[in-house]
């Protein structure tokens, strides 16, 4: 099923952030677990600034991949390259450092937590005031605290879910949900924003309304933006390249239009043994 | 050479011990298994089971009569705690489960102070805790007689049910319900029958264990507290599993009565009271899910 | 509809993040705090020696206790534990440090609480849940062990016990019970503001991140091992206060033993009835199991018009409160506090019902 996403921004010929060099470079990376091969020898490049789709069948391994990135899971083999630096381990806290943010695919906010306490929870790593300074009110946590709010409130106007910022995430709709999940990301103003399927379970209006978020994100600020996602409307429409991955192999990597006249994509989507 | 042997002895009054332990631990097992809630409230129903049979022995039941009665008491509770604490619970997070049954644990120990009094009451079983004579004149070691069939008493009980789980009908029908209520339920298991059953055998678990601790030190209130140290045999052995606890429970009696006797002296004593914990602690932070249990994965 | 907030504008973000953001709230409590201090003239001393003091003390200790398990999901049972550490802290402090102030005394237990509520909160890097209970079992079994094992922490007293000293501040001696309800209101009041500011801003929101889900709180920067050993640490100060004024203020004469898991047991239960991850639901919890045994004594007098045997009346205690965690968990997960809160929301729309 496709969609067509209205945006203005596609059809510009010049681009606000043109493509910058390889921001992410993953090389042959190899991910085990017992005796479950998920990823085997994957390598990619992310360039800075594009939209990079992740795609593939129920199983290649795209959510592992996504955590291999982010210091989740540690890959056997392979390295991961941020920047041309080359980690030997990524820890999730070193990659929310390096400003790497992410969604997850089963939600992972807050639940005990308002709206907008999740999104401000995505500041914690602007926020300096060590916890006497937050006991007793000192000038600089209350200034942190007013500071960093107004920022989060920017993100909620963006997200047009200022109706609902008092709201305890768990009362919220899904589809509400995910879109707080992404607030609480971009919170955290990343350079690279890594999204698991961020419109699963979604309505036509709501995929359309968060094709435009993740447009507009891309636009204004130049985020490099990595998704995984299974609506090939989507990808087809706001993705600037694809990496297919099936069985934890790569079986293809390209612009949209490569990737869908490629054989063994459509047989991997078909499912025709190979 | 009598150090020696007052060590083997020291060695194996622990590890008898330590069989009782294992017999409280295997309650929380059986129901661990069957419903995967961790019932804090165990050590309060080994408590209430054994109280309740010496009243109904005081009320004028003979000995035989009294333990299929008391036995009935537990399923009830056994049956009234499923029906008011887990279901209504049955959605919860894991932590508020616990909280249910540790408040559960209050109950069942108010009740019971209610019902039969606290007064501590002598229970005599017919063993006696007196050394072994022949143990004695050959090796100069006490090893008392109660200890001994508590142990066996222990083993059998371990072994079957260990053989109930793994080769009868009913005991795969009690795994199936542990790892999911509904499939379980879809696929024809009588989930009531099998709560009964579990409720059924965890109370005669509780029941038996009480009597030979009863007999050891009365039945009193501070049983109560003693089955605490079960905590520590179901994480050195791992919460699932049978035999797990059996291995555990010797080295918690083991380790607890050496440490008594070997380092206790230097410092006044007491050192088992706390001393389980430590190991548990220890073994938590080497091997988290216990010498036997099932590895926890958590999947983002 | 005099509880409303309606023409209550703010204007500033840091007027929206206020503690009490309606002027109701504020007045109210600026009304209840003047109650609070005038009380001594009113209330004779058995109501504050016995009610009132220990109420504020064990709220304090329910606060701490709240800060570990409410806002930052570790299980403990080592509450008690900790308290003994601050009250066998404070007397050594007073007596082997010349002309202390009592205060000073006081804040230092509760900084050596800390430190051995990091030491035994490791575990809690490792694990969780119901596994943490147990480490935190072992804190409480070794510590009163400790305490009553080497009798320097007792200054070798032969009865086994400490007698608290007086408390002495300023010069002056606050012996009377008036005077040391005063002097445990006022560090009662400031702990509690500071507790409620730390829950209110980032403190508090990393706390309820790694409690609800601390994978994704690592994805955002946090780090679990200084946010979880700071919650413990933060905890156990607070219960190394109450405990040094749980002896100094109330008992004053104090064996280990008074520290024993039972109380513990009664802390955890103050927090579970009065509402997890709140800071009123302390206050109201520990009230609660405070007075329990108090109402049951004047029901049965009323009642049955004779004393009841306190066997009978502690069991009873026993069976209710363990009935009250269950319905509460059932029905209500977060307590008293959350139907105080309910109760509000009401009163806000008041004589409207919605």
């Amino acid at each position: 099923m496709t969609i067509a996403v209205q945006s203005s921004i596609l059809q510009s010929a010049q681009r606000a952030f043109a493509f910058g060099p390889p921001i992410l470079a993953l090389d042959s990376i190899s991910l085990r677990f017992g005796g479950v091969q998920a990823l085997t020898n994957i390598s990619f490049n992310v360039l800075e600034h594009e939209i990079r789709a992740i795609i593939g069948p129920n199983g290649a391994g795209k959510s592992s991949m996504l955590n291999v990135i982010n210091g989740i899971y540690t890959p056997q083999e392979g390295s991961v390259t941020f920047r041309g630096e080359r980690l030997s381990e990524m820890t999730p806290t070193h990659a929310a450092h390096l400003g790497i943010a992410r969604t997850f695919q089963n939600i992972a906010l807050f639940r005990g937590m308002s709206v907008l306490d999740n999104i401000m929870a995505g500041r914690n790593l602007r926020m300096h005031a060590t916890f006497l300074e937050v006991a007793l009110q000192l000038p600089r946590a209350r200034r942190e605290e007013s500071e960093n709010r107004a920022v989060v409130e920017e993100i909620i106007e963006f997200l047009e879910i200022e109706h609902i910022r008092k709201v305890p995430v768990s009362r919220l709709p899904y589809g509400l949900q995910k879109r707080v999940e992404l607030g609480r990301a971009l919170a955290a103003e990343p350079t690279v924003l890594l999204l698991d399927e961020p419109m699963a379970g979604m309505n036509i209006e709501e995929k359309q309304d968060m094709c435009r978020f993740i447009l507009d994100v891309n636009d204004h600020y130049g985020t490099t933006v990595v998704l995984i996602e299974h609506d090939m409307g989507v990808v087809m429409d706001i993705s600037d390249r694809v990496v297919v991955l099936d069985y934890g192999k790569k079986i293809g990597d390209g612009t949209p239009d490569e990737v869908r006249s490629n054989q063994d994509v459509i047989d991997a989507y078909l499912g025709v043994a190979h | 050479m009598v150090d020696f042997w007052f060590f083997i002895e020291v060695l194996v009054g622990g590890l008898l011990s330590g069989t009782m332990y294992s017999l409280v631990a295997l309650g929380f097992v059986l129901i661990y298994k069957a419903s995967s809630v961790f019932n804090f409230a165990q050590g309060a129903m080994v408590f209430f089971a054994v109280l309740s049979f010496v009243g109904f022995m005081e009320l004028g039941l003979p000995f035989w009569a009294a333990l299929p009665v008391a036995v009935g008491v537990m399923v009830l509770v056994g049956m009234a705690t499923e029906r008011f604490v887990l279901r209504p619970l049955v959605s919860q997070s894991e932590d508020t489960l616990l909280m249910a049954t540790i408040g559960l644990a209050f109950v069942i120990e108010g009740v019971a102070q209610l019902a039969w009094g606290v007064d501590v009451r002598r229970l005599d079983l017919g063993i006696r805790d007196e050394p072994i004579n022949w143990v004695m004149d050959t090796t100069g070691m006490l090893i008392s007689q109660l200890d001994i069939t508590a142990a066996v008493v222990a083993g059998v009980m371990v072994v079957a049910l260990a053989l109930l789980f793994s080769y009868t009908k009913v005991g795969r029908g009690l795994r199936a319900v542990a790892d999911d209520h509904a499939a379980a339920l879809s696929i024809g298991i009588p989930l009531k029958h099998i709560w009964m059953l579990v409720w059924a055998t965890a109370g005669i678990v509780a029941l038996v264990a009480g009597m030979l601790w009863g007999a050891r030190s009365g039945v009193q209130f501070a049983l109560v507290w003693v089955a605490l140290k079960a905590l520590p045999v179901l994480i050195i052995g791992g919460f699932t599993s049978v035999p797990g606890v059996i291995i555990a429970g010797l080295i918690v009696g083991a380790v607890e009565k050496v440490a008594e006797v070997y380092i206790g002296p230097f410092f006044g004593g007491g050192i088992e009271g706390w001393a389980p914990y430590m190991l548990a602690v220890f073994f938590l932070l080497i091997r988290p899910e216990g010498l036997f249990g099932e590895k926890i994965i958590r999947r983002v | 509809m005099f509880y409303r907030e309606a023409g209550q504008f703010r204007t500033s973000y840091a007027q929206d993040s206020q503690i009490f953001p309606l002027r109701q709230d504020r007045i109210g409590m600026v009304i209840l705090l003047i109650a609070a201090v005038m009380l001594p003239f009113v209330a004779n001393a058995y109501w504050l020696s016995a009610i009132l003091i220990p109420w504020l003390v064990l709220s304090l200790v329910a606060l701490g206790q709240n800060i570990l398990m409410g806002y930052a999901g570790q299980l403990s049972l080592g509450s008690a534990g900790f308290m003994a550490v601050g009250a066998f802290a404070c007397y050594n402090l007073i007596l082997r440090i010349e002309g202390i102030p009592f205060v000073v005394a006081v804040a230092l237990s509760g900084v050596c609480a800390a430190l051995v509520g990091i030491v035994f909160g490791l575990p809690s890097l490792r694990i969780r849940g119901l596994y943490l209970a147990v480490a935190t079992l072992a804190s409480q079994f070794f510590i009163v062990w400790a305490l009553d094992k080497f009798p320097w922490f007792k200054n070798y007293d032969p009865a086994g016990v400490i007698t608290a000293q007086p408390i002495i501040m300023f010069g002056h001696n606050f012996a009377s019970p008036r005077e040391k309800y005063w002097v445990v209101l006022a560090i009662v009041v400031v702990l509690t503001l500071l507790a409620k500011n730390m829950a209110r801003g980032s403190v508090g929101r990393g706390w309820m991140a790694v409690r609800d889900m601390d994978v994704a709180a690592e994805v955002m920067g946090l780090s679990l091992l200084r946010t979880k050993l700071q919650a413990f640490a933060i905890s156990s100060f607070y219960c190394g206060v109450g405990g040094a004024l749980f002896a100094f203020a109330y008992l004053q004469t104090v064996e280990p033993s008074a520290f024993a898991i039972d109380l513990s047991f009664r802390i955890l239960f103050m927090v579970i009835i009065g509402g997890l991850g709140t800071i009123m639901g302390s206050f109201l919890g520990a009230g609660f199991i405070l007075l329990m045994p108090i109402f049951l004594n004047i029901f049965f007098h009323s009642v049955f018009g004779k004393s009841v045997d306190a066997t009978i009346t502690s069991a009873l205690e026993q069976v209710i409160f363990g009935v009250i965690i269950i319905v509460f968990l059932i029905f209500e997960p977060l307590g008293f506090a959350r139907l105080w809160q309910l109760t509000k929301e009401r009163l806000r729309l008041w004589p409207f019902s919605h």
